[in-house]
């Protein structure tokens, strides 16, 4: 049988009435409604292709309370000097207005799972059939000693990007001629694996060109970490004396920060710092908890839908997903959406639902043409999702691959971001 | 000229004979290179026309070949990393497009077997350092890179492909454009089949693609050609 999609849709949304939606239609309102909570690579995506696919079918809202998304990935290429802070803005505009999407900017406070309703800080309710959330990562509050959310503006997190990452950017360019830039890396699980390491490539590519007897130290609580190999000859062959990582065995993970004093002590040996990035402990965006569908700091999903094992019209994407073998990345976040909107589609209005396939690559850039880049295919399995092939970059590759490399991140770039915003 | 090739070969025969039966007859190949003279030199004072001189290929990045125009499908080749081998070679030459998509080598490619290691034993002639060649890629010669007949007569579903390719639309643009990662939008059915399994069998050398194409069927290749050709 050969079908395209829109005679598919012509045919099958009448049929889908008949078969499946009646369970959705009798309950007398119309349109079947899906509520997205956060505009990232997980709600974004996820929004526009239910809205797409569905071609008017399905009532989509999402609610994001910033009116400008800057992407985390890429933002340390902000911080490195590679990108200009409007590069990573992206606006909801073409959402509204191409897809009929209702964006709604503002926070969602609570969730009434046997109601089915969102609750908005600014008042106001919105009636779900299905709800996805993807609200990325808060922080667990007291994971770093001494820091708290009232400490961000001396010691960034910068890891919700936006006015964090300018702020950083700025003290680290304040920082007095051969300072020390501390950075307080997270305990796994947590967003962007390489993330953190990344960011010492572009703070100690800033460094070089602006104070170059600067020193840079992390504190981590890892014994090891994402492209760790990688990024270490990097760091050796770009940023030669500069960058000391201090891992779990020579007490990276003992740390306290003194934000008032500027100062940052790891196994107990204070350093004074120019400018400190503490990055905490995460866990899944707060309205996961509001919902009732987090088991700990993340929230259980099935994989062949990410649906939550609490809750089967309440799916969640990304960072704030336990999902199984995937990295918490905007790419995974992008995939999930995909599969995500496929099974809600096939749900609301009985279009055909096929397999779930998930991927994820992640780029790094660790000097001035110098990318790498690691990845993984995955397959929903009844318990998870689980890993069935992967690459990472090698060591030691020439020059003109990972020029190549970088090139192919900044094409990632674009298309990830259309495939986001439309 | 030709008894200079003659020379060189039976040098090869005496230094390694078993291999150079494997690579076919240069002289044969000499014949068959009329085929490609429209467009390439090869031999003493040979230069670039149509396409470039091929003195020297063995063993070259694709695309580094200085003071050529190469087409911009051939210069990401080389970037991926296509090393001109027997091996490569071989299966360039038996269909351009399975190694580059939008080569500007028009040739619609030797199917025989025998003639493309007859072929690359008179290229090999004229490579920089011969005798080195055969030993690196032992199994070069009868190798059938083409597609299965059938792989390519499969009609793909496009409303599956739609679903398919929202895993390539993170990074392939759906509006064609293209920005670091090549546009996929457009290509004839056939030319998308034949690059995803030159992904899939490890030919063409890009990992995130190999990795992608590796673990789609034949049916979901042909989807994915069958959607992307009407993608506006």
């Amino acid at each position: 049988m050969k079908f395209n999609r829109r005679t598919f849709l012509g045919t099958g949304v009448a049929a889908a009435a008949a078969v499946s939606a009646p369970a959705v239609l009798a309950d007398g309102h119309g349109k079947p409604r899906v509520v997205v909570i956060g505009g990232g690579a997980g709600g974004a995506t996820v929004a526009r292709y239910i809205a797409k696919d569905s071609e008017g079918a399905i009532a989509v809202t999402l609610v994001e309370p910033t009116r400008t998304y800057f992407s985390c990935f890429f933002s340390n290429l902000y911080l490195g000097g590679f990108k200009e802070i409007d590069d990573i803005g992206h606006t909801y505009g073409t959402l509204a207005a191409k897809y009929g999407i209702n964006v709604v900017h503002d926070w969602a406070v609570d969730v009434d799972r046997d109601a089915r309703t969102v609750s908005l800080a600014g008042g106001g309710s919105l009636s779900y059939d299905k709800l996805i959330l993807s609200p990325g990562i808060d922080f667990v509050e007291g994971s770093v000693e001494g820091w708290s959310i009232e400490a961000q503006n001396a010691m960034p997190h910068a890891y919700k990007a936006g006015s964090q990452t300018e702020l950083l950017k700025a003290q680290i360019m304040a920082m007095p001629e051969g300072g020390t830039f501390a950075m307080v890396a997270p305990p796994n699980p947590y967003r962007c694996p390489p993330g953190p390491y990344e960011r010492v490539s572009m703070v100690a590519h800033l460094l070089k060109t602006n104070n170059p007897t600067a020193k840079i130290i992390i504190a981590d609580p890892k014994p090891k970490f994402s492209k760790m190999g990688l990024f270490q000859e990097g760091w050796g062959d770009h940023y030669a004396g500069m960058v000391d990582w201090i891992g779990e065995e020579f007490g990276g993970g003992n740390v306290s920060v003194d934000p008032a004093a500027m100062t940052v002590t790891i196994d107990g040996e204070e350093t004074k710092v120019g400018a400190c990035n503490v990055i905490p402990a995460m866990k899944a965006g707060r309205i996961a908890d509001m919902a009732g569908v987090s088991d700990g700091n993340w929230v259980p999903v099935n994989a062949v839908d990410m649906s939550s094992k609490a809750d089967a019209d309440v799916h969640v994407l990304g960072d704030s997903a336990a999902q199984g073998d995937m990295p918490k990345s905007g790419f995974a976040a992008n995939s999930q959406a995909k599969v995500c909107a496929n099974a809600v589609r096939g749900a609301l209005t009985g279009s055909k639902v096929f397999p779930a396939k998930f991927s994820n690559t992640c780029w790094s850039l660790i000097g001035t043409d110098n990318g790498v880049k690691v990845g993984a295919t995955y397959e929903a399995t009844p318990e998870k999702i689980a890993k069935v092939d992967g690459f990472i970059s090698q060591t030691g590759e020439d020059s003109t691959t990972r020029k190549a490399t970088y090139e192919e991140s900044e094409g990632w770039y674009a298309g990830i971001t259309a495939d986001m915003f439309g | 000229m030709r008894s200079g090739a003659k020379i060189l070969t039976l040098v090869l025969l005496l230094a390694n004979p078993v291999v150079a039966q494997q690579l076919g007859d240069p002289d044969a190949g000499a014949e068959i290179f009329s085929k490609c003279k429209g467009c390439h030199q090869l031999g003493e004072g040979a230069s670039d026309g149509i396409g470039p001189h091929l003195n020297g290929i063995f063993g070259r990045r694709a695309a580094v070949h200085d003071g050529f125009a190469y087409s911009k499908s051939m210069q990401r080749a080389g970037t991926d990393g296509l090393i001109w081998t027997a091996e490569t070679l071989d299966a360039y030459v038996e269909n351009p497009r399975s190694l580059v998509s939008k080569t500007r080598m028009s040739f619609r490619g030797l199917k025989d077997p025998k003639d493309r290691a007859d072929l690359l034993a008179y290229l090999r002639v004229y490579s920089d350092d011969p005798a080195n060649i055969p030993e690196a890629e032992p199994t070069a010669t009868g190798t059938d890179h083409d597609l299965d007949p059938a792989i390519l007569a499969l009609e793909g579903d496009p409303e599956y492909g739609e679903y398919l390719a929202t895993e390539c639309l993170t990074c392939h643009q759906s509006d064609g454009t293209a920005q670091g990662i090549p546009s996929i939008t457009r290509w004839p059915e056939e030319d998308f089949v034949v690059a995803m399994h030159a992904y899939k069998n490890k030919l063409r050398l890009h990992p995130v693609m190999q990795m992608m194409a590796g673990r789609l069927s034949n049916e979901e290749i042909a989807a994915l050609a069958a959607y992307f050709i009407n993608l506006e």
